[in-house]
């Protein structure tokens, strides 16, 4: 097993004496907790001791040895978010999950955590919820924002983040347009294709603006299967032959109005795409 | 050579002489409990603090890691070095109370009771273990983890180290779990404290071929029974 040093960053950050910190962070990220075998690793590599290894891995709250959730709840009981009710979230958020802080659920989907400060006192109480911050909580949308947050939070506000843009796409077998200008999601007309994955056949919506990942569907779709997706209007089946670059997941190539082929990934959840515009330089 | 005074006292030592061993050529008693020669200073106890300098500028510091610099005034018994020390061995005496060395220096500095919340700890921190275990032993099997209160001393992961080799050290400097005591020995018994206390040989069947430093020790006979 080699469960650090797959692509030899290891090695490059051991060579540095005062590295261990950053050595660890990686793994935590790779992992989302720190695993035996990894710290066992980083001892050999490093060729410092474990003792040393497993002393710095414990003594910050950042590192887990634990297995984490999916997601990561962080509930911030610093002075200013204390004094304007961080407990009282806390404690909501303890009893939406049913765990205490420093638990995962049993599900895995959640880890709630409490933390002393986030640095963002003026927007207290916080709440941060897989990096995303949520100011001046209230425990009623507690349930609402760890609701979302099992659906995903990388929603982009389309209002503000100029790498969005809305394109216009056909299917690229018949070259009939894919839009559906009545049903609009972020305010614009959605992309209506056809999917099926297992027995279920059914539409699919999906935002048409480049950088947005909003969709909606006739069925709940099961995270991390591939569902196959169909053109509504030649009935012809859109996989094409490119992989997902991020997980091996066919892509669904679809022309761009203009000029230029977008590639989606057809594996729920994962974020996968390609953008080829004629002429332009994305 | 470096000129210091030492309650008064002049005398000249080597660059990078501790404060602690300044006093002791000098025969000035300073109470250590964290310290051990042969073991890097630690300055974990805060026992062996001294006062240096003079007026409103003087400060307690701990003599076993503060090297001596040039005309330092140090004191090493003024009533506020003292009354600091009383309080260490009160907050000792708090965490650890059936440790025979901790009675032992709470007893010559006439500390009999102390004021806070009892706990029965079996382990104040000192760091003399790891120490003997990295720096003597060579082996590096036992060290911190965690921070603040929830900071121990331990094997990574808590399961038998490899590189610990059952050599006993780690127990044999331990002051708060000193099993080489006297508690198979009634009449002098004083603590009592290893009867309280489960020694990791307990549990390891392969103790007895080991060299073992706390020998005579109780545990192995009981076992042996």
């Amino acid at each position: 097993m080699n469960p650090v040093n797959s692509d030899g960053s290891l090695k490059k950050l051991a060579e540095e004496r005062d590295s261990l910190i950053a050595i660890l962070e990686n793994i935590q990220a790779k992992y989302g907790y720190l695993p035996e075998d990894a710290l066992r690793e980083v001892a050999t590599e490093t060729g410092r001791s474990l003792v040393d290894i497993y002393g710095v891995a414990t003594f910050y709250r950042a590192f887990s040895l634990k297995p984490r959730g999916r997601h990561l709840v962080s509930a911030c009981l610093g002075t200013a978010c204390h004094v304007r009710g961080g407990p009282v979230i806390a404690k909501e958020i303890g009893k939406q999950l049913d765990i205490k802080p420093g638990q995962t659920a049993s599900d895995n989907e959640f880890t709630f955590e409490t933390v002393n400060c986030l640095g963002a006192c003026a927007l207290g109480p916080v709440v941060v919820v897989d990096g995303h911050y949520f100011p001046n909580m209230k425990t009623s949308i507690v349930k609402q924002i760890l609701e979302k947050s099992k659906l995903g939070l990388e929603a982009i506000e389309i209002d503000t983040d100029q790498r969005v843009f809305p394109v216009e796409v056909s299917c690229s077998r018949c070259n009939h347009s894919l839009m559906d200008s009545g049903h609009l999601i972020d305010g614009h007309p959605s992309i209506r294709i056809t999917i099926s994955f297992g027995n279920v056949h059914g539409w699919l919506a999906l935002s048409s603006l480049y950088g947005s990942y909003n969709v909606s569907s006739e069925y709940e779709i099961p995270p991390d299967i591939i569902v196959n997706f169909f053109c509504p209007h030649c009935h012809a089946e859109l996989l094409g032959a490119s992989k997902c670059g991020e997980c091996g997941a066919p892509m669904v190539p679809m022309i761009v109005r203009g000029g230029g082929v977008v590639q989606i990934c057809s594996r729920r959840g994962c974020k996968g795409h390609m953008l080829d515009l004629d002429g332009v330089n994305v | 050579m470096i000129n210091l005074h030492i309650n008064g006292l002049r005398v000249s030592v080597e660059k990078g002489t501790t404060i602690l061993e300044a006093a002791k050529f000098l025969g000035f008693p300073i109470p250590t409990l964290c310290h051990m020669e042969g073991l890097s200073p630690y300055g974990a106890c805060r026992l062996c603090v001294v006062e240096i300098g003079e007026g409103p500028r003087s400060k307690l510091v701990s003599s076993c890691t503060y090297p001596a610099e040039e005309g330092l005034k140090v004191r090493t018994a003024s009533s506020r070095v003292v009354k600091a020390r009383k309080m260490v061995l009160e907050l000792l005496l708090a965490s650890c109370p059936q440790s025979k060395v901790i009675q032992d220096l709470a007893s010559a500095h006439q500390v009999s009771r102390q004021r806070f919340k009892q706990e029965y700890e079996d382990c104040i921190l000192c760091g003399l273990c790891t120490r003997m275990c990295e720096e003597q032993m060579m082996a590096k099997a036992i060290g911190f983890r965690g921070r603040g209160e929830n900071r121990s001393i331990g094997t990574p992961f808590d399961i038998k180290s490899e590189v610990c080799r059952l050599c006993g050290g780690c127990i044999y400097v331990c002051p708060a779990c000193q099993l080489r005591c006297t508690y198979n020995q009634p009449e002098k018994a004083i603590c009592g404290g290893c009867a309280n206390l489960s020694p990791p040989c307990v549990e390891k069947e392969k103790f007895d071929d080991m060299m073992c430093y706390m020998d005579p020790c109780v545990v192995c006979e009981i076992k042996k029974d």
